[in-house]
């Protein structure tokens, strides 16, 4: 399958799988203690492979924006404002990687400039399409986790 | 793991031969000269108060092409824009039959070093007042013309074409007439609020983050100094207030008119943080 028609198919499935969970926690019910979120966020194991097109794309995760990961060097540009994220998934527990994605603040404290991918404390004048939103939803923040295991050392 | 190297073999598989790029992490160590012969100041000792210990101009942080390109007069594609504006300026307009040279002559005399104290105190409006509003004030009161609507007829051109009479000149605002601090505080204060989704001040990226790639990016210090800039992205002339909302825009957040009292304040601060750098407009960037 060619990237476009992987992108199409998966865009498929994301639309029709988003709302479907009735296990999905919302944003402000998340529990994170210790830097630690113990559960999957919808109940079950997110999907590696979304979560690597998630984790490069301009428009969801733009993680590569600030992390280099040479598992993407087929990408053109990473960021270096965060460290490079290879071997992430042998520094880090899933139940770790998942509380960075969703509120890195919560973590790594205020001053970080990593967003909360699944929060709503958001900056001042949010654009008026995207109040009350996150940046992204629980099945994408599990998707990346399971991305991010797969980057071992 | 079995499903692990189901993904490594997908990323290897469609991963081309290119490598990781990143460019360059600092800002280079080499000297602004146009034309061989006029000296930009793009270093020097920041002022009092301020977060850095130097100011840097966003040129040191660009490529080699676009450094080279600003450092030619005929290759900087922005001087053409600043061409215009010259025309614009012997332009007759409005009821009263003037051009802008009909009252101030010859701009390389009258306008000479007028752009580098901008924005300045204007007791009329009891606001600051950039060359945009300024142009626009002679225009509506002193032409018996129409004001120009943000970044449209010449104001982009004839903006450049006026602080163009400053290049070289270093920057120096004047925050003690009427209450030019009141607003530099009220700047300061925008710089360092976060706004929308993404939740990201000015600071974060150009204070906290100076130096480093964002993505494609590498970040300045997000010094004003070179507006209008030309910009090879647009490959055109761009306004100061438009990099602001765009730069807003990126936080995911609403980003205030033109000329807003917000945006204002902005500008008086952050012109006051390239304190001593050259004017280079017409600046040419990414
Ligand atoms: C605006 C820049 C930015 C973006 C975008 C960003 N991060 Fe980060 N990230 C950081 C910074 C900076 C740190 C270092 C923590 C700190 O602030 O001290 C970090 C730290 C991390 C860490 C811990 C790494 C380690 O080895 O210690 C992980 C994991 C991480 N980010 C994952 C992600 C993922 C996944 C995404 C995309 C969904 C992402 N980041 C997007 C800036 C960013
Ligand atoms: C009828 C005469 C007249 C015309 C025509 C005129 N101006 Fe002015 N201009 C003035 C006067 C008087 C001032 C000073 C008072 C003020 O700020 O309005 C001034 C001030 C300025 C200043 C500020 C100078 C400084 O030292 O801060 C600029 C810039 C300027 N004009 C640009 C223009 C431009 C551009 C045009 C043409 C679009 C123009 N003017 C047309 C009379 C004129
Ligand atoms: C997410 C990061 C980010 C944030 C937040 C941000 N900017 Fe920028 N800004 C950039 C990037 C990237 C560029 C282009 C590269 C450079 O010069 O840093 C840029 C360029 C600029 C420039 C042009 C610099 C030049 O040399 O021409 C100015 C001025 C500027 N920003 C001001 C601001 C202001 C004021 C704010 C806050 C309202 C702000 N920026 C917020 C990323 C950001």
């Amino acid at each position: 399958m060619n990237f476009g028609l992987k992108l199409a198919a998966i865009a498929a499935i994301v639309s029709s799988t988003s709302f479907a969970n009735a296990e999905t926690v919302a944003p402000d019910d998340v529990k994170l203690t210790d830097g630690v979120i113990a559960a999957s966020l919808t109940g079950e194991e997110g999907d590696p492979e979304e979560g690597a097109l998630i984790f490069a794309s301009k428009k969801l995760g733009n993680c590569l924006a600030c992390h280099a990961n040479t598992a993407m060097k087929d990408q053109l540009f990473h960021g270096d404002v965060g460290p490079p994220l290879d071997g992430v998934g042998s520094r880090w527990e899933a139940e770790e990687i998942r509380a960075i994605i969703v509120d890195s603040k919560a973590v790594f404290g205020d001053q970080t400039v990593m967003p909360g991918f699944y929060s709503l404390k958001v900056g001042l004048n949010p654009r008026k399409d995207l109040v009350g939103k996150t940046i992204l939803s629980a099945e994408q923040v599990e998707d990346v986790v399971a991305y991010l295991a797969t980057l071992k050392e | 793991m079995f499903r692990t190297n189901l993904v490594r073999a997908a990323i290897l598989a469609s991963a081309a031969s290119i490598c990781v790029s990143s460019a360059n992490a600092d800002p280079v160590d080499q000297e602004l000269v146009i034309d061989g012969t006029l000296k930009i100041v793009t270093k020097t000792a920041a002022p009092e108060g301020h977060p850095f210990d130097e100011v840097l101009s966003g040129w040191l942080f660009r490529t080699e092409e676009t450094r080279a390109m600003e450092a030619d007069s005929f290759d900087n594609p922005g001087m053409l824009r600043v061409e215009e504006g010259e025309a614009l300026w012997s332009t007759v307009e409005g009821t009263a039959g003037k051009s802008c040279a009909s009252c101030h002559g010859d701009a390389a005399e009258s306008m000479k070093d007028v752009g580098a104290a901008y924005p300045k105190w204007d007791e009329a409006s009891k606001k600051p007042i950039n060359i945009e509003l300024q142009i626009n004030k002679c225009r509506t009161e002193q032409m018996g013309a129409e004001a120009y609507e943000f970044d449209k007829g010449g104001q982009k051109p004839l903006t450049a074409y006026i602080k163009n009479q400053s290049l070289g000149t270093p920057v120096a605002i004047d925050l003690k007439t009427g209450e030019m601090q009141k607003w530099w505080e009220m700047g300061k204060e925008t710089y360092y609020t976060r706004t929308g989704q993404l939740n990201l001040s000015c600071s974060n990226c150009h204070e906290d983050q100076m130096g480093k790639n964002i993505r494609a990016d590498h970040l300045s210090q997000g010094q004003v100094n070179g507006f209008p800039t030309y910009r090879l992205k647009q490959a055109d002339l761009v306004s100061l207030h438009n990099r602001f909302r765009g730069c807003i825009r990126d936080t995911r957040a609403e980003f205030p008119k033109a000329f807003s009292d917000e945006l204002m304040a902005l500008e008086v601060y952050v012109t006051w943080r390239g304190t001593g750098l050259s004017v280079e407009t017409p600046a040419v960037r990414q």
